[in-house]
């Protein structure tokens, strides 16, 4: 039976809510009134006990927010009010070493998100983020011991100050974009890491970002060091409350991946479809070093994330591998940066888009290769597959180049999925909502294959997830 | 099931973009029976096959199409494909990032849950899908290829076969199986046929142009399609005929009669 489309969406926030979008009761330590003030960034760092050098940083960056425009560009941003969103909400009195420890109302979110089993069964260490605070956070023993720090970043700006200082703002400062700045002046949460040089950590360390409010904006910030010759994988994951109103999730990345060091970076983001999702991520990989950005956006309402690779040494490699899924009413605006600053550097980035239900989901894109950096090579792919008539798909590949002896390719294709295809499932005996599956996941199957087999199922059941109700 | 299946075409008219292709075709095929259609270009096989199959782009107009007394007019593709229709396609397409295995474990879960039987399990479905790549010559690395991507000629058509073979139906078309197989991949390929057939009872109908591949599948029956409708109908030694003096012969031998 077809069902009509009020009907689909409901099947979607029903399955969305019983999974992630269920809500708890809000019973916060501290709640910023709303609205963003000079006062209210001085109430976020004096709650924080931040040092002067840091009150100083956020003030100078909210300046600098409100001196930038909105960017004309790429998404419909003119639903934010910025006045009408709480810049931070403190869950919980301290943070937590033990799920034992943490407030009984939010353990139970993040069992329901299934995060403690998973960190006994394949992680690392874990960071848990719950509206602007990290409630949560343990990392296996035997990496502290070999020196690895992952920590929650306001943390190690305690307890590694001069580490922190070195490196905070370097990748991202605060002039970048709005956006950035806005996270610069606001910024709570988010991961740091560092890897001493030599160390591999074999399993992914992981941080999950959940926001429960209503009206809440989430700015984590982010700072991975990779030393000389080391390996991490860092995943993240997010997920919200349905609401009728919007919410603003803005982080920053920053990465420092040295000599020979490689670092991989897994993003699954599956916000609740009221969430403007607008995160400025970058890496600088130096001489030798490899960069991988794993990104895979399923939720928001809006997306603008262009994960990006500065190539500053010879021999650097830029790795980016990108999935984007819009449903109705999503905009998925994501792409990926790669900047040759050296010679012998190389970069591919492959994206992949599914547009469904009037979704509208892109790749937009930047290779740039600087004087000098000659016998470097890059590779853009990128293939957007449309469900239906009323979906969109856009492709906005920038290519700058200002050296000769360099090779750069492009390959983009859009295609349908195909009368030709569902026939030819379907004379197997597959039903049309499975064969449609079928194609699907067989489209995202090189980017899927490339995530540890836990994410690989948990991102092929967020894609069905998203395609159920689709046929009628 | 005591009854044998039974595929019954009955003065079917069919149109495509609104041409008349198929302009009154009947024909009964019965489990265990070989029939051949034959035809020149143009004159409406691959029409035949892909409407018993249910594409969507073909519109039946007039006529029926009953299996085991069923209409099959009103089964979607895939409901027809688990009453036990198989088409054996001339161009398959290629579905990137599906695997062969995956494929065909879910097709083959699609028919259980029809039946009311359970999932196949792992185990299981390995040890059936060896045995039939066995069987049909089929090395085991097809098994984690994509489906019918970057696949030669003759691949896609074994690939065909071996689905087939997997699927068991009651009553299979080959639509232009021979086409693009060199003497050894067609003797193959219709060695599996053979082995299927003789295994399973099937109904086989195979489409061709040239007298060939019935030098390996023996037809029961051959009938001969020109512009839409079958315009002779006879035993092998048609077949043979037709090889030898060509579709003319058969549209003269029809004007004398006339």
């Amino acid at each position: 039976m077809a069902l009509d489309e009020r009907q689909q969406i409901e099947l979607i926030n029903k399955e969305y809510a019983e999974k992630y979008g269920f809500h708890d009761p809000e019973k916060y330590v501290f709640k910023a009134r709303k609205g963003l003030s000079r006062e209210v960034v001085e109430e976020i760092s004096w709650m924080k006990g931040e040092p002067d050098w840091m009150r100083e940083f956020r003030l100078r960056a909210l300046e600098i927010f409100w001196k930038k425009p909105m960017p004309t560009w790429g998404a419909d941003l003119s639903g934010i009010d910025f006045d009408d969103i709480y810049y931070y909400i403190k869950p919980a009195e301290k943070q937590a070493r033990s799920w034992d420890d943490v407030p009984e109302e939010i353990k139970r979110t993040f069992d329901r998100l299934g995060i403690p089993e998973a960190e006994q069964k394949f992680l690392a260490g874990v960071g848990a983020q719950y509206e602007s605070e990290v409630v949560y956070h343990n990392i296996k023993k035997e990496l502290e011991r070999q020196g690895v720090i992952f920590l929650d970043t306001d943390t190690a700006l305690k307890e590694y100050p001069d580490l922190f200082k070195e490196y905070f703002g370097t990748v991202v400062p605060p002039s970048d974009n709005k956006f950035a700045a806005l996270n610069s002046a606001v910024w709570s949460g988010g991961s740091f890491i560092y890897v001493p040089p030599g160390v591999r950590v074999e399993m992914p360390l992981q941080a999950y970002f959940r926001i429960n409010a209503q009206n809440m904006g989430q700015f984590e910030r982010t700072l991975i060091i990779a030393d000389e010759g080391s390996y991490v994988h860092y995943v993240e994951g997010c997920t919200a409350p349905i609401y009728t109103t919007d919410s603003l999730h803005s982080a920053v990345v920053e990465i420092i991946v040295k000599k020979g060091a490689r670092v991989r970076y897994t993003t699954i983001q599956n916000w609740s479809t009221n969430v403007y999702n607008l995160v400025t991520k970058r890496a600088v990989a130096y001489e030798d070093a490899t960069m991988e950005w794993v990104d895979g956006n399923i939720g928001s309402k809006v997306t603008m994330k262009y994960p990006a690779i500065y190539m500053m040494g010879k021999g650097a490699h830029g790795e980016v591998l990108s999935i984007a899924f819009a449903g109705r009413g999503q905009h998925q605006d994501a792409g990926a940066k790669a900047v040759h600053a050296a010679p012998y550097t190389t970069s591919n980035i492959t994206s992949k888009s599914i547009s469904k239900d009037g979704g509208r989901a892109g790749y937009r894109g930047l290779v740039q290769i600087y004087p000098g950096a000659h016998h470097s090579k890059s590779n853009v792919v990128c293939d957007a597959l449309i469900l239906d008539p009323e979906s969109r798909s856009d492709t906005y590949p920038y290519i700058d180049i200002r050296e000769d002896d360099v090779s750069v390719g492009h390959e983009a294709t859009v295609s349908k999925v195909g009368e030709e295809q569902l026939f030819y499932l379907m004379s197997r005996g597959l039903s049309e909502a499975d064969a449609l599956n079928m194609i699907v996941s067989g489209f995202i199957e090189p980017i899927v294959k490339e995530l540890p087999m836990e994410y690989a199922v948990e991102m092929n059941r967020l894609i069905q997830l998203e395609m159920e109700g689709s046929v009628g | 099931m005591s009854e044998q299946a039974v595929l019954e075409i009955k003065n079917l008219h069919v149109s495509v973009d609104d041409n008349e292709i198929l302009k009154g075709v009947t024909l009964t095929i019965r489990e265990g029976e070989v029939h051949a259609m034959m035809g020149p270009n143009g004159s409406g096989k691959s029409t035949l096959a892909y409407t018993i199959a249910g594409h969507p782009k073909y519109e039946v107009t007039e006529g029926e199409i009953l299996f085991n007394g069923e209409n099959v007019l009103e089964m979607e593709a895939d409901e027809r494909s688990k009453v036990g229709l198989f088409l054996a396609f001339q161009y398959p397409v290629a579905i990137p990032g599906v695997t062969m295995a995956n494929f065909l474990r879910m097709a083959i879960n699609a028919h259980r849950e029809a039946r009311g039987e359970p999932p196949i399990t792992p185990v299981e479905f390995r040890k059936m899908l060896l045995e039939k790549m066995e069987m049909l010559g089929i090395d085991r690395s097809f098994a984690g290829r994509y489906l019918n991507e970057g696949f030669s000629g003759g691949e896609k058509k074994r690939a065909e076969i071996l689905q087939m073979a997997v699927l068991e139906p009651k009553i299979a078309i080959l639509d232009e199986t021979d086409s693009g197989l060199d003497i050894d991949a067609l003797r193959v390929v219709s060695e599996g046929v053979n082995k299927l057939k003789d295994q399973l009872g099937m109904g086989v109908l195979v489409i061709t142009h040239y007298q060939r591949i019935l030098n390996y599948i023996k037809p029961d029956f051959v009938h001969v399609l020109v512009d839409g409708r079958i315009i002779a109908e006879g035993g092998p030694e048609l077949a043979q005929q037709l090889e030898e003096k060509g579709y003319d012969w058969v549209r003269e031998e029809l004007a004398k009669e006339a």
